[in-house]
């Protein structure tokens, strides 16, 4: 299992770690390996005669716990929940009965499931734009000379860090219709609030105004990172060309920006669709099944309704979307996105 | 300037989007800090000021008793040790485990390095979630024994990386070559080259990725929500919604109280190594 997933950290962590491993993969060898330096500087170079002396024997030493732990809680389960969406089973039974595709087929005929299809691309569309955008407002208000300016980035960021399911249950608390903080400020211009997470036509909107909330600062945090690296006679070449301000944005500070704009899509798109805690914290998937996403449909089959069957046909078609997504990275990421 | 003293308009036009971008920034805050906010004063008002219309910004006096009341709702100590032991073995686990494969991939020899690679990228392909239900069986029977209810149960499934191994195996590489060469040529052997060489000069990753681990272990929901059932053995989150799931929206106060219990470590770990946290994110963002 890589790290947590639903961490703004672990985002960059999966989205780096593939990145990096394809250059390495491309030929790349470490510095010290390409001209191996010998023992010492009088005795020649010669392989130890032991084995488990050797640098072999160190190597797979060294990457054996990390590659075995990987085995058994990635590689193993990966196959077994392969196996698990083709039978039909309660997860008590002795016995598990082989159904062949009838899960799938299930899935694709199921009104629930297509609805919980329905909800992850909102719920993401919502999520990824939201925090997208928004971060990249708050970074170009915070790339000027303000003072301030680190205090009310490391303020923004803060969400990022914390527990979503604290986050999940301050945020029931600040929807509350009557005695909430929104219903307080609403009140303020005589709007009555809406029954945020009991409408099953305002839940969706508000975990996704949650989300935002939580991760818009790692957007605000990249993006003022790559603000900062833009330089600075390019805006001055634009000017010289007469570009006015909005000119200047969109022929400068958006091409400069477009690696990070790809790497925060990808990110928050992986993220988004494992997005969890928030979920079950604040709405159980409800009402109606209005905020059921994948990830909590997967959880709600297997450990709620017992059906092993479903659960892991559903962690599947996650799956799939999931690599798709890695997959779209690895390729287009490398050659269709302008790097400055 | 042709005119030595601006005109009060000129002096606007000039001064209005520095006041305009304060104003937005200050927005801004608000809006990430009020729910924040909402919460620490939740956390000591009285019961009736909650349920008050429209209910008071500030509570009449500050009511501690329902941190006491949160904490003796449900047991708090244990959650708390629980996920201090879960998040220090894990993080442990995963340093270890970084470090081990990343100093194998920078500075061993080894005939089929690519495999390996391939390997820990497919470990990176596969999300944490669609692994919940075979780890569940897994662990639920693990040489007949069950370790459902356990920290092991807890920590292993999280205890390798794939990120880490490549973060490190990164920062190694960089390391200064001289030094590195100088070592060997005086005889040292790869071990004592990791721990009295590698380990020191790289100690801002090390610390980075540390609390980068830490973060995601403490705040970690899923995978402790499904291998604990028992209220001895649950984490600080998993303990916490099922505190809420119990006493629902009736008792604000010390709900608000009990989240600041999860939120309030991390915090405190933010503001003291916020430059570590900023700068290693932003760093593995813009890169490259």
């Amino acid at each position: 299992m890589p790290d947590d997933d639903h961490s703004a950290a672990s985002a960059v962590a999966r989205v780096r770690g593939v990145d990096e491993g394809a250059l390495m993969l491309g030929g790349r060898t470490a510095a010290l390996e390409r001209q191996p330096l010998p023992r010492s500087v009088a005795r020649p170079r010669v392989r130890s005669p032991r084995f488990w002396q050797s640098e072999w024997f160190l190597f797979l030493l060294f990457v054996t716990p990390n590659l075995l732990l990987f085995g058994v809680f990635s590689y193993w389960p990966m196959i077994q929940n392969a196996y698990l969406s083709l039978v039909r089973w309660n997860m008590i039974a002795p016995t598990k009965s082989w159904v062949g595709l009838a899960n799938y087929a299930y899935l694709a005929g199921d009104r629930t499931f297509r609805l919980v299809i329905q909800n992850s691309l909102v719920f993401t569309l919502g999520a990824v734009g939201g925090s997208l955008v928004l971060g990249l407002a708050t970074a170009l208000l915070l790339n000027q000379k303000l003072r301030g300016r680190d205090a009310a980035r490391a303020v923004l960021f803060a969400p990022t860090l914390l527990s979503g399911a604290a986050i999940g249950i301050v945020w029931v608390y600040v929807f509350d219709p009557r005695f909430g903080l929104l219903a307080r400020f609403l009140g303020f211009i005589n709007i009555p609030s809406p029954d945020w997470l009991g409408d099953p036509a305002w839940a969706l909107p508000a975990v996704i105004i949650v989300y935002v909330w939580k991760n818009v600062g790692f957007a605000t945090v990249i993006y003022l990172a790559g603000l900062q690296a833009i330089p600075r006679d390019l805006y001055e070449a634009a000017r010289v060309d007469g570009a006015g301000v909005w000119w200047r944005f969109r022929s400068v500070t958006l091409p400069m920006l477009s690696p990070i704009t790809f790497f925060l899509v990808v990110t928050a798109l992986l993220n988004s669709f494992q997005a969890f805690d928030i979920i079950r914290v604040m709405t159980s998937g409800g009402p109606v099944d209005a905020t059921n996403t994948l990830i909590y449909y997967v959880y709600q089959q297997g450990f709620i309704a017992f059906n092993a069957g479903r659960a892991a046909a559903g962690a599947m078609v996650l799956f799939v979307i999931m690599f798709a997504i890695t997959l779209f990275q690895l390729r287009v990421g490398e050659e269709r996105v302008h790097y400055g | 300037m042709v005119s030595p003293r601006p005109s009060l308009a000129l002096a606007l036009r000039h001064r209005l989007p520095l006041v305009a971008s304060y104003g937005l920034v200050l927005l801004a805050v608000a809006i990430i800090g009020l729910p924040l906010l909402w919460m620490v004063l939740g956390s000591v008002k009285t019961n009736r000021e909650i349920y008050t219309l429209p209910p008071p910004w500030l509570p009449a006096e500050l009511r501690w008793q329902n941190f006491v009341e949160a904490w003796n709702a449900a047991p708090f100590d244990r959650f708390y040790l629980n996920t201090i032991i879960t998040t220090l073995a894990g993080v442990g686990l995963e340093l270890v485990n970084a470090v081990l494969t990343a100093y194998a991939l920078a500075f061993l020899r080894f005939p089929k390095k690519n495999l390996v690679f391939v390997l820990l990228l497919a470990a990176l392909m596969i999300p944490t979630q669609v692994t919940i239900l075979p780890n569940y069986l897994t662990l639920s029977n693990v040489f007949g024994q069950s370790w459902i209810n356990t920290y092991q149960g807890i920590v292993l499934p999280g205890a390798a990386t794939a990120f880490g191994a490549f973060l490190l195996r990164q920062s190694f590489l960089g390391l200064p070559r001289e030094v590195l060469d100088a070592a060997k040529v005086d005889g040292c052997g790869h071990l004592r080259l990791l721990w009295d060489v590698v380990l020191p000069m790289a100690r801002p990753v090390l610390v980075t990725f540390g609390l980068i681990s830490l973060v995601a272990k403490w705040n970690d929901y899923l995978w402790p929500l499904i291998v604990t059932n028992q209220d001895v053995m649950r984490t600080l989150t998993v303990g916490l919604t099922y505190l809420f799931d119990a006493e629902g929206n009736t008792d604000w106060g010390p709900i608000m109280a009990a989240s600041i219990f999860v939120i309030v470590p991390l915090l405190v770990v933010y503001v003291w190594a916020q430059k570590y946290i900023i700068e290693g994110i932003t760093a593995g963002a813009t890169k490259g």
